[in-house]
């Protein structure tokens, strides 16, 4: 406090030049903090699947249902994806504007790849009578996995609209920007899926 | 109940047919000619004056933080008077309605209650307080803008987009008949078949990214824009109380967003969530809503704290009493208010200990907020207290306020709480800390800041009668409550029979009646100060003798608020450059660097609405469509990279010669 009081002068009113702050200076920072609102979201869907999350309604419980081998290759699917964002990153900030769209590419078959097994899985689930209708536990638990999805989905749609603009533009300023924020949201959803992973999946089967 | 039976859902009109409108209730039909008329009138006005394309231009596509704040604040206060329409509504049925039927079936009258709830917290409380922040932090601060102009506007928007449906249930289809909590099973499908209850989810959601959005931007604004020299501990409390605020509205919103989200699977794909079948649970709907309820009441009542504090410290011409301990109050209340959300429903019988928990952390927020009082009455002692209208309600907060606090403190104790648990008592409580805190704080800050927003100040008198009825119409109206409430009447009640209730109703009927003449004051106060604009203007700027940075520059401010950027010293900024003999600069101007407005705000709020009412109406591919056109909309908007402009040095030039030719005109 007393460093930043020092570098003005007490009879100074105005700053020689004017403070300026660039566009998106806050942008990263404002990402940030929407993220720990979604995260918040998810906290209430893991209460919820919480308190739900035993109540079978005389129907089938996680061990009938879950097929663990499946839930292994879509976690290792998710993340691969994060880690091929990250090599995308890493030539972004080598201004390889090529190998970035390629990892990204990557990365988008690897979120899509997740969605497909996921969807798969429900589309069994629900074939199997498993319907999100039918008990409180199976309403949070597609609920809280399909919101997982349902971001998944829209990263995915990003990513592509980032794929567009990067290849037009190129790594201008914002388009790295644009693209750190992604990351943040990757990355964001990967360790969603390990709670989920932890607590749905695995600790289900224990029960 | 009207809407039982449904015919089949046309693919094409959804759930909509020609029942659907309120033809048979002659209430609503009468207000919707009304409105129909007042409505058509307006839209001729605008076009006749040929307004259109300034209100596009000027005020709808802006950026300006300035501009998205009086938008907010027009809102809150046009939809206070449909709120206050259902307040009188509901206290003539009780008045009337002994051994007979009164005047409102159960159906309209449990719409009216839940409306009056809803609109009164979400569309009038939540846009004043956003409205009062958007106008006011950046100046505080010095800065230019928010940090994130466009998503204020969209904000503004989405907010608005709520606004226009809650308005929509009156005269197409019905509001939730659930109460403004719209708790299950009630509000499931199955015992609320109808429109309401998605009217109110969607309404709710709707608005809900709005008030998000705009608290990650207010913190952004004020983490990361101050001017030079202004350290945490340097910022005007109201910056700090909006900082809490804003904190509260980004934990706190997610919260209603996921619970309204289970609430519409129940209804929309039949999950079993909230049902009492399968396994369902209804109280965790009420532990989830009031997890956001609870932060949300202090959402409302810190950014009125701050005023009260500005308020406070400007009229008594002293520093605030105890700023760092009213910054710690302040983060203590926000931490706290996560702790005491099961304070609301103490009968759901979860055990002595839990109890005793939350009727304990509860008790704890007494303290720091009694602290703020006592730092406000020392910032007054031994002050020179002018008693213009901000501080006139500032004092009948202190004492109002204070009355609504100890009663409060009553309902934290358990076993008093389970008997006047919904009681009427309650209702006397949060209304006596609501009008009492939010409502006067609104009142003091429109005072407070009117002459900044336009340049002149308000009517006295006229500021003064409606003050003194809204005071005392306040009390006739409430403190009946109290009474009613220990004599055991419970909330919502249509019809009565004891005859010795009736007196008290009628108290509380009149009460309304003088709240009803102060908002017409009000509405009369700021219709004569437009008229007498040139006898109350202000040239200088600082009309109150000011002690923070928004009284530095013009009133209104210029589009870019400082010509030249102040560093801070001290607290009370602008209190010390004038006691340091401040010379405000006329020379030397340079561009200054702004946002440009869009109109992609108005866009997406408009097919937002679109979104919602398909989904209400089961109007599939209205909703669809509008999905897919929100989101080609926002995907567009990300290719537009030219986002700004610069206002030239010869516009500031001129804007700021105008200003020291006004000053110099003033000063002789």
């Amino acid at each position: 406090m007393s460093a930043q009081m020092a570098e003005y002068d007490r009879d100074l009113f105005h700053p020689e030049e004017e403070p300026h702050h660039a566009e998106g200076s806050s942008t990263m920072l404002g990402f940030w903090i929407y993220l720990m609102s979604d995260c918040l979201i998810f906290a209430m869907l893991f209460a919820t699947y919480g308190v739900l999350g035993t109540s079978y309604a005389g129907g089938p419980g996680p061990k009938e249902l879950f097929e663990l081998p499946l839930v292994a290759l879509n976690t290792s699917m998710l993340l691969f994806s994060s880690i091929t964002y990250g090599f995308a990153m890493l030539n972004m900030t080598e201004g390889k504007q090529r190998a970035t769209l390629v990892w990204l590419g990557v990365t988008g078959l690897f979120g899509a790849a997740f969605l497909g097994i996921e969807l798969y899985e429900f589309y069994h689930l629900i074939h199997e009578g498993a319907t999100p209708q039918s008990s409180a536990f199976l309403s949070s638990f597609f609920t809280l996995v399909g919101t997982h999805g349902l971001h998944v989905t829209f990263g995915i749609i990003w990513l592509v609209t980032l794929m567009v603009q990067v290849a037009r533009k190129g790594l201008i300023t914002a388009n790295r920007r644009r693209l750190m924020c992604l990351s943040l949201f990757w990355h964001f959803l990967d360790v969603i899926w390990i709670g989920v992973f932890t607590f749905v999946y695995l600790m289900g089967m224990l029960r | 109940m009207q809407t039982t039976t449904h015919p089949a859902i046309s693919p094409i009109l959804g759930r909509f047919t020609l029942e659907s409108l309120p033809l048979h209730e002659p209430i609503v039909v009468a207000t919707f000619v009304a409105v129909a008329i007042g409505g058509i009138a307006l839209l001729a006005a605008l076009t006749y004056f040929k307004l259109w394309a300034y209100l596009w231009k000027e005020w709808f596509t802006t950026v300006d933080h300035k501009r998205i704040g009086i938008m907010y604040m027009i809102l809150g206060i046009v939809m206070l008077l449909r709120g206050f329409s259902d307040a009188i509504m509901m206290r003539l049925q009780q008045a009337m309605a002994f051994g007979n039927e009164g005047y409102l079936n159960a159906h309209h009258y449990d719409q009216v209650f839940t409306a009056h709830g809803v609109i009164m917290i979400f569309f009038v409380a939540m846009p004043i307080v956003t409205g009062l922040m958007n106008y006011v932090v950046p100046l505080q601060i010095g800065a230019r803008d928010v940090s994130f102009p466009f998503l204020n506007n969209f904000s503004f928007w989405m907010t608005a987009s709520g606004a226009v449906m809650v308005m929509m249930s009156l005269f197409v289809g019905e509001f939730a008949q659930t109460g403004w909590l719209a708790m299950p099973p009630l509000s499931g499908i199955g015992f609320s078949p109808g429109v309401g209850v998605d009217y109110y989810i969607w309404s709710l959601q709707i608005a809900g990214v709005g008030t998000l959005l705009s608290g990650v931007n207010l913190i952004c604004t004020i983490v990361k824009m101050r001017a030079p020299g202004m350290t945490m501990m340097k910022m005007p409390i109201f910056c700090w109380t909006a900082l809490c605020t804003n904190i509260l509205i980004v934990a706190a919103f997610p919260v209603l967003t996921a619970v309204l989200a289970l609430l519409s699977l129940d209804r929309y794909a039949d999950t079993a969530f909230f049902t009492n079948t399968l396994g369902g649970n209804p109280m965790m709907y009420v532990n989830l809503i009031w997890i956001w309820g609870h932060p949300e009441v202090y959402i409302l009542i810190l950014p009125m704290f701050g005023v009260f504090s500005e308020v406070t410290s400007t009229f008594s011409g002293k520093r605030l009493f105890g700023y760092t301990s009213m910054v710690y109050a302040t983060c203590v209340i926000t931490l706290l208010a996560y702790l005491v959300w099961l304070h609301h429903f103490f009968t759901m019988g979860s055990g002595a200990s839990v109890n005793s928990f939350f009727g304990i952390t509860t008790m704890i927020i007494s303290i720091p907020t009694g602290a703020k009082i006592f730092n406000w009455l020392f910032t007054m002692y031994r002050g020179r207290i002018r008693f213009e209208l901000p501080m006139m309600w500032t004092v009948a907060f202190m004492i109002t306020f204070t009355l609504g606090g100890m009663t409060g403190v009553l309902l934290a104790v358990p076993p008093a709480d389970f008997v006047l648990h919904n009681s009427l008592f309650l209702v006397a409580h949060f209304h006596n800390v609501i009008i009492g805190g939010v409502l006067f704080g609104a009142f003091a800050a429109i005072n407070y800041w009117w002459p900044k927003a336009f340049g002149f100040k308000l009517n006295q008198f006229w500021g003064k009668l409606s003050f003194w009825l809204w005071v005392s119409g306040f009390y006739f109206a409430f403190v009946p409550l109290y009474v009613l409430g220990l004599m055991g009447v419970t909330r919502r009640l249509r019809t009565f029979e004891d005859p010795s209730y009736q007196i008290w109703f009628l108290i509380a009927a009149f009460g309304a009646f003088l709240v009803a003449l102060g908002i017409a004051a009000m509405l009369i106060q700021f219709a004569v100060s437009i008229r007498d604009r040139k006898k109350l203007v202000d040239v200088t700027g600082d009309p109150w003798n000011g002690r923070t940075l928004e009284w530095a520059t013009s009133s209104p401010p210029p589009d870019y608020n400082f010509a030249f950027t102040p560093i801070v010293h001290d607290g009370d900024a602008w209190a010390d450059m004038k006691a340091r003999g401040y010379q405000r600069p006329t020379s030397g101007y340079k561009d200054i660097h702004m946002p440009s407005n869009t109109g992609t705000g108005v866009i997406l709020g408009a097919l937002s609405t679109a979104f919602g009412v398909g989904m209400i109406w089961y109007v599939w591919w209205l909703a669809g469509l509008s999905f897919i056109g929100i989101l080609a909309v926002a995907i567009g908007h990300t290719f537009n990279y030219k986002r700004d402009y610069h206002i030239p040095a010869a516009d500031v030039t001129r804007e700021e010669d105008a200003r020291t030719a006004a000053l110099a005109g003033a000063a002789a």
